[in-house]
């Protein structure tokens, strides 16, 4: 079932929120669970509450939908709670509501995620639902029928969206030959193409235990989550088909697009080469793009184009790290007047923190900010479940919540003019759409 | 309809927080705190001592509905004001404070509250306390920083409102449903009345609103009530009053006798939908168990794809790629109960209508079983748990309710309140309030007709 048809192609903000966060108290008590079949898990065992958070990912997303029909992996999201083992749709559908369990299914472009929010005292029933719809999604004609309509008509909306024209022209533009240009949601020529038997190939290539990481947090206990996870995953293929990807960089930095849209607000996307996660100047980076255009109420963007000059309502940049791929992105909504003025200044501050890097003050507050907010992610299950998640698809290590804040006091303001350097040399590929005056497209270099 | 002031002041009474529904075992949870200072200001604690963060909101009980006529958008004006620094603490020193120890901050407004919020380690929780108290009544306004900001809020209402064609049709509903009351007009305000809003506005309406006699604090996390009363004496209790605050007596809704359409076309528009809006009680106005049996209906007939509404229209007869329903109980005044939907491709807005008003005529008409009732009640109920995984969702369900007539004994009884519920009063209240007469009819589709290309 739809959960909702916003547009897939930017998970920038689930990013930053793993990447703002440290809090010891939780760090101490996480677990490494190994369950008899070996499937692992990490585990904050937290009986305060009567609830279970547990959330999951399988690589894959939509970098693994077949070329020709972008939309499987978010098809498949869409489906595996309408309807799986004997319960139809609208029985599993009910199962859930009885249980009073969430489930939630997605995809990214690195990732197929999953996961589950449950009452104690329901544990058994709801981790059954979660097992069917992993293990025996049915894809019933009709219910593919009716995701497929539901897909195409939020695919019909997004053609005159601009914040969804700027993504796609963007990321088509970026990575015109690899799996990351290709849009998560799909197209309007693809969704029709795609039937029950690419959604099955898809789950039985993608959804298997090889690539599995699974994060735990509540009213359970290890021996108990062990044998869950059997129950669970156990089931699942050990390996997957995947075709995988090579590593991709950002193309046409320097060319600026500009589509006419007949909106009073233009959308403006900024995005350029950005630092793979485990680069040694990903850190610097991170706080570098925290001065920059990262903190809600005191980044330079947003004092030279909001606060000193009232330009917008919003405006931002942020590192996208993908397994493949790492950008440097930006972003504003302005009226047709102001849109040049605003990319001026936004391209301007970019260069600038290049050139300069922060300054020293600057990077003494950054870094007292990021320290300190760190706490502030660890204060729900959900929140804690899918930093340990993503902690491991990251590769950073069951302790690495502990040493987060080390690394950021480490960064040295020479780190950070290198860091600003690499952020800004490659310049951006530019998404207008709107109505901006005295802008149009042009050539990179041009 | 009733004009209480939400604030039962219940000096030092700790109540129990008995959010769990009896299948689920209660934990024995912190009391929830609640006591008034001599100034006025209401203070409610939420205890949550997993992680050694709080959440602290200060909340005003005046939203848009309360503006002066011809100023729309005030609240929303001020509330980004707010930000722009007081004698004591000159513009930008507030929020630095707030980055240098990590603080995230933001605020919102509503028709019926302005809220302010932080949230920050426990440590820093003074500090914090310290300037929200001093912004209560000492903001100091220059023009050098209105006039940009005012230039902000209306990027605001373009990204929120211009370039989107549904928060438009939005718009044209609430303001065809309110005959007479001020929620017809947007939060964000109309846009040629936020074009002449200025600094003078701006601080004659905070100074007629913004006194502590005139707002709830409300604290979660890793904090105590007696922690909390110490630091709210220490910092809000030496703020002294500014305005006394009457009744909040807005413009009432006539009775309502006829059925209201209005229709939006824009160029824009790919997928065209349906909005309908029926002016109901909120939790406020209705008669006893009446706003709990709304919310079981409304989520029985369109909540989720096991509902009425998404069963009939999108499974069984394959007329909508969507359709739901939902209520909308925080309010201080009459509220509203929406119904939805959109046609698949061939299916036309009027034949969609038909469908829907078949279910809902089917829902007076026959009721909805017992089953039902149970299904939804167990979900509704269930949330309550859920939300105390939250500080902030807990301290955002007090903020909301002690701002609009409700109370904290009403906010811990909401399960059982939903328990109470029964078929029979779900059906009552479907006969009572599912009248078009009461309501507004939103079509948006697609403009067609050739338009003028501007010439940049």
């Amino acid at each position: 079932m739809i959960r909702s048809l916003r547009c897939l192609i930017a998970p920038a903000v689930a990013l930053i929120a793993v990447l703002a966060a440290v809090q010891p108290a939780a760090a101490a008590n996480i677990q490494r669970v190994v369950s008899p079949g070996g499937i692992e898990a990490w585990l904050v065992q937290e009986p305060s509450l009567p609830l279970v958070a547990l959330n999951f990912a399988f690589v894959g997303g939509s970098s693994e939908d077949p070329a020709d029909k972008p939309g499987v992996a978010y098809m498949v999201s869409s489906l595996l709670d309408d309807g799986a083992g004997e319960l139809d749709a609208k029985a599993f559908q009910q199962r859930v509501e009885e249980n009073a369990v969430e489930l939630r299914f997605s995809a990214t472009q690195d990732y197929f995620y999953g996961s589950i929010r449950l009452l104690r005292d329901r544990r058994e029933q709801s981790f059954d639902l979660l097992r069917l719809a992993l293990n025996q999604p049915r894809f019933d004609a009709d219910a593919v029928g009716r995701v497929r309509d539901q897909i195409l008509a939020g695919l019909r909306r997004e053609t005159t969206d601009p914040g969804s024209i700027a993504n796609r022209a963007w990321w088509r533009t970026a990575f015109p030959d690899h799996p990351y240009g290709r849009p998560t949601g799909g197209t309007l020529t693809s969704i029709p193409t795609i039937a029950a038997d690419d959604l099955r190939t898809y789950a039985g290539r993608v959804l298997t235990r090889d690539t599995l990481k699974i994060a735990a947090v509540g009213d359970i206990d290890p021996a108990t989550l062990g044998q869950i996870l059997d129950r669970v995953f156990g089931s699942l293929p050990a390996t997957g088909k995947r075709v995988g990807m090579p590593d991709a960089a950002v193309r046409d930095s320097g060319r600026r697009i500009v589509t006419q849209l007949n909106v009073p607000q233009a959308v403006v996307r900024l995005g350029g080469a950005g630092i793979m996660r485990k680069d040694p100047d990903f850190i610097p980076a991170f706080v570098v793009n925290h001065i920059l255009g990262g903190g809600s109420f005191s980044s330079r963007l947003y004092d030279e184009v909001r606060e000193k000059r009232g330009l917008a309502y919003g405006v931002y940049s942020y590192l996208l790290t993908l397994r493949h791929a790492a950008m440097f992105m930006a972003g504003t909504q302005t009226q047709a007047d102001s849109t040049r003025e605003a990319l001026e200044l936004i391209e301007s501050q970019i260069r600038r923190m290049g050139d300069e890097g922060p300054t020293e003050a600057e990077l003494a507050k950054a870094k007292a900010y990021l320290k300190g907010s760190y706490a502030l992610n660890f204060d729900t299950s959900t929140k804690i479940a899918s930093i340990l998640l993503q902690n491991q698809l990251d590769d950073l290590g069951i302790d690495y919540i502990d040493k987060r804040n080390g690394l950021i006091d480490a960064v040295t303001i020479e780190d950070a003019r290198r860091a600003a350097k690499r952020l800004a040399e490659g310049g951006m590929l530019v998404t207008v759409v709107g109505q901006p005056k005295g802008l149009a497209s042009k050539e990179p270099g041009g | 309809m009733t004009f209480c002031r939400s604030a039962q002041a219940i000096a030092g009474l700790a109540v129990a927080a008995t959010l769990l529904t009896a299948g689920v075992q209660a934990q024995p949870k912190p009391a929830v705190g609640h006591f008034t200072l001599a100034n006025g200001l209401e203070v409610v604690v939420v205890p949550d001592r997993r992680a050694p963060v709080v959440t602290h909101m200060v909340w005003y009980k005046v939203g848009a509905a309360d503006e002066p006529p011809g100023t729309s958008g005030i609240a929303h004006f001020l509330e980004h004001l707010m930000f722009k620094g007081t004698a004591n603490n000159p513009a930008g020193r507030f929020s630095q404070a707030v980055a240098a120890v990590g603080g995230q901050e933001n605020a919102f407004t509503s028709q019926d509250y302005t809220g302010y919020f932080q949230r920050v380690s426990r440590d820093n929780l003074k500090t914090l306390m310290e300037f929200e108290a001093d912004r209560m009544t000492g903001l100091v306004l220059a023009n050098e920083q209105v006039v940009p900001e005012l230039k902000v809020v209306l990027e605001e209402q373009n990204q929120r409102v211009a370039n989107n064609p549904r928060a438009r049709l939005s718009e044209q509903i609430d303001a065809a449903l309110y005959l007479n009351h001020p929620y017809g007009k947007p939060v964000i305000g109309w846009r040629h009345e936020i074009e002449k809003l200025n600094r003078e506005d701006a601080l004659a309406f905070y100074k007629r609103f913004y006194t502590p006699n005139n707002a709830v604090l409300v604290v979660a996390g890793d904090v105590t009530t007696d922690e909390i009363k110490t630091l709210a004496e220490a910092t809000y209790g030496k703020v002294g009053k500014v305005a006394e605050i009457g009744p909040r007596r807005r413009p009432q809704e006539p009775a309502q006798v006829a059925p209201r359409r209005v229709t939006l076309a824009d160029a824009q528009v790919q997928q065209p939908s349906l909005h309908r809006a029926y002016l109901v009680p909120s939790s406020a106005t209705a008669k006893p168990g009446e706003s709990e049996a709304l919310e079981v209906l409304s989520f029985i007939l369109g909540h989720g794809t096991t509902s009425r509404l998404y069963r009939n229209l999108v499974v069984e007869r394959e007329l909508a790629v969507s359709a739901g329903g939902w209520y909308n109980g925080t309010a201080l005044d009459a509220s509203q109960f929406g119904v939805y939907g959109s046609p698949k491709p061939g299916v036309t807005l009027e034949q969609l209508e038909g469908a829907i008003d078949a279910v809902i005529d089917d829902v007076v008409a026959k009721g909805i079983t017992p089953d039902e009732v149970e299904r939804a009640k167990n979900r509704l109920i269930a949330d309550a748990i859920y939300a105390q995984d939250s500080q902030a969702t807990m301290a955002r369900w007090y903020g909301a309710a002690l701002t609009t007539g409700s109370t904290v004994q009403k906010v811990q009884s909401w399960p059982d309140r939903i328990r109470a519920v029964t078929a029979d009063s779900a059906n009552a209240a479907a006969k009572a309030w599912l009248d078009k007469r009461r309501s507004v009819t939103g079509y948006l589709i697609k403009d067609s007709s050739p338009r003028e290309e501007k010439r940049s």
